[in-house]
């Protein structure tokens, strides 16, 4: 068994009487991803956020390498080792790439708003940000883009540009939620070769609903449905289990 | 339109150019009236760091303007004349401190919150001065002197005469707009500009966003204060009409109608908010109708001619007139 870097135990999410997340549990080991699958609305988004702070849980434990991370802020749990993409894109669209993955391996200096000294400095002269933005890019796959507009480039190299971004925060674990969604075939195949090349240095956990990218790619399935895990284990366990069978297929093939 | 066209910044050094020689040239009057554009372009820009930078859309920010020169009405004394190496930081200082403890409370709202509960501050402040005899009231205060400039026992500059403040003034100016155009690239001025187009992916990037936006505020407030303390070294006079919301929303119309973002643009909405309100109250007499009186009509006219037809300011309009064609859009 490899580094278990993330734990998360009885993590819980209310929205009044609605638990968009109940009582899951679940971990991530660096070269492996974990795959979440499950329906519209089987809470694997709101997973996400809570792992990744954007939602305090109403409930549950997050440990990230070992501290106790339950109910940090996303820039706190992000400077811990996190690194997350969304699944709406979520980019700087009027900057060019450059500018957005130097801006996102720039927050891995020290931050000191308060410094006259970083009101003075240079940004695009950090040759310790530039290295990181320019291995991040690269190895998304961005290099011919980097002067491009974020706004203005296609929907598949905006994911790729999400990635890159995440990357360029230097994190452990990798949260990527849906990278693959809205994409062509070549540009999904070569996302499914990109995170096959991140696998040896992260714990990952993706969302995801190509299910061919997933039996691709997951080394562990977890499957929610309403809120809950009802299955966990390997993808060939999950195939046979008769309850995700009935939640995926409908209840006439279990 | 944080990069300057190349035709932008040399219709801009010529205008500097112009600047630097009109004290020569102009009567006592205008050079009266260009060192409060100056003093005014100051404050515009201190707004633009916030509103255009940031994106924090300050109907406040005059507070901190009128504070500073309070500051120094407070600090100068009855009988003889305070030293501008006292009163300048001190006013500058209660200013920022000022900024720097609202900022605590309204930096942690967004949108349309962060605009009222910055006015709402404002307006506190406004009528703190507004209703206490104390502090001036509603007729405000005289500065009774011009600070000395002095190194040792030697007079460096005199205040009192017209050219040097209007030279003062616009090294300031240039000084304040050197300054936030290099901190408009540093690595505080980027992260300032990603909050401003999408604070949320700041945070999950790992970006502390509630400091970087309380130092814009504090450091804003700051250089606001920078420009009150001219104002009152060159009326003499401070009043609560100062901090009142007119000068606020003027400022965002300054910056507005000059193009955000880029200090630039803010000289030049201060300079020509500033005409176009002469040129429309000194509108002649039509009939029985005093078009200059309804001044604030023809400007809130032009104000949405502006924001229409040209959306990114004069700067803007400016760099579109010149771009060459193979530019695109600038």
């Amino acid at each position: 068994m490899s580094d278990t870097l993330l734990t998360a135990s009885g993590l819980t999410k209310r929205f009044g009487g609605l638990a968009a997340v109940n009582n899951v549990s679940l971990e991530l080991w660096r070269d492996r991803i974990h795959a979440v699958i499950g329906p519209n609305g089987a809470g694997k988004s709101t997973l996400a956020n809570l792992l990744s702070g954007d939602l305090p849980p109403t409930s549950g434990e997050v440990c990230l390498g070992g501290v106790d991370i339950t109910g940090w802020s996303p820039e706190r749990i992000s400077r811990q080792g996190l690194g997350r993409s969304y699944q709406k894109t979520n980019i700087f669209p009027p900057f060019t790439v450059w500018d957005n993955v130097r801006l996102a391996a720039q927050s891995r200096q020290p931050q000191q708003p308060w410094n006259p000294w970083t009101w003075w400095q240079s940004a695009s002269k950090s040759i310790a940000i530039n290295d990181r933005a320019t291995r991040a890019i690269e190895l998304s796959g961005l290099q011919d883009r980097r002067n491009a507009i974020a706004g203005a480039i296609s929907h598949g190299e905006q994911r790729q540009l999400e990635i890159a971004m995440t990357l360029a925060t230097a994190p452990q674990v990798l949260l990527l939620d849906e990278p693959l969604a809205g994409m062509g075939v070549a540009e999904a195949q070569r996302m499914v070769e990109l995170l096959l090349k991140l696998k040896p240095h992260h714990a990952m956990l993706l969302v995801e609903h190509d299910m061919d990218a997933v039996f691709a790619l997951a080394d562990h399935l977890t499957v929610m449905v309403n809120g809950q895990a009802i299955a966990s284990g390997t993808p060939a366990a999950i195939r046979s289990n008769a309850e995700v069978q009935a939640a995926y297929l409908g209840e006439e093939h279990a | 339109m944080e990069v300057l066209p190349r035709s932008v910044r040399l219709l801009l050094v010529l205008a500097l150019a112009a600047l630097a020689v009109f004290p020569f040239v102009g009567s006592d009057f205008y050079v009266q009236m260009v060192t409060r554009m100056m003093i005014l372009a100051i404050f515009a820009m201190s707004l633009d760091l916030l509103q255009g930078v940031s994106g924090l859309v300050s109907l406040g920010h005059a507070a901190y303007f009128g504070l500073a020169g309070y500051a120094l009405a407070f600090l100068m004394p009855q009988n003889e004349a305070a030293s501008v190496w006292l009163t300048l930081p001190l006013s500058v200082l209660a200013a920022g401190l000022a900024a720097l403890v609202i900022g605590f409370f309204v930096v942690r709202t967004h949108g349309i919150y962060f605009i009222m509960v910055t006015m709402a501050f404002a307006q506190m402040v406004f009528f703190l001065f507004f209703d206490n005899k104390v502090l001036g009231g509603s007729d405000g205060l005289y500065v009774n002197f011009r600070p000395t400039v002095n190194l040792g026992t030697w007079a460096l500059l005199d205040l009192d005469n017209k050219k040097t403040l209007y030279l003062v003034t616009l090294g300031a100016m240039l000084l304040v707009y050197g300054f936030l155009r290099r901190l408009l690239w540093s690595p505080f001025g980027r992260a300032l500009a990603g909050i401003r187009v999408n604070e949320h992916r700041m945070r999950a990037l790992g970006f502390a966003t509630f400091g970087y936006k309380l130092a814009a505020f504090t450091l804003a407030g700051a250089l606001a204060g920078l420009a009150g303390y001219l104002w009152g070294v060159q009326t003499g006079y401070i009043n609560p009409e100062l901090m009142g919301f007119h000068m606020s929303a003027h400022a965002i119309m300054m910056v507005i109608l000059g193009g955000m973002g880029n200090f630039a643009g803010a000289i030049v909405g201060a300079f020509g908010f500033e005409l176009v309100l002469h040129l429309f109250k000194d509108l002649p007499q039509v009939g029985s109708v005093q078009l200059g009186k309804h001044w604030q009509l023809w400007m809130g006219s032009f104000i949405v001619l502006v924001v229409v037809f040209a959306p990114r300011g004069l700067l803007g309009l400016a760099g579109w007139f010149s771009r060459r064609p193979e530019d695109g859009d600038v």
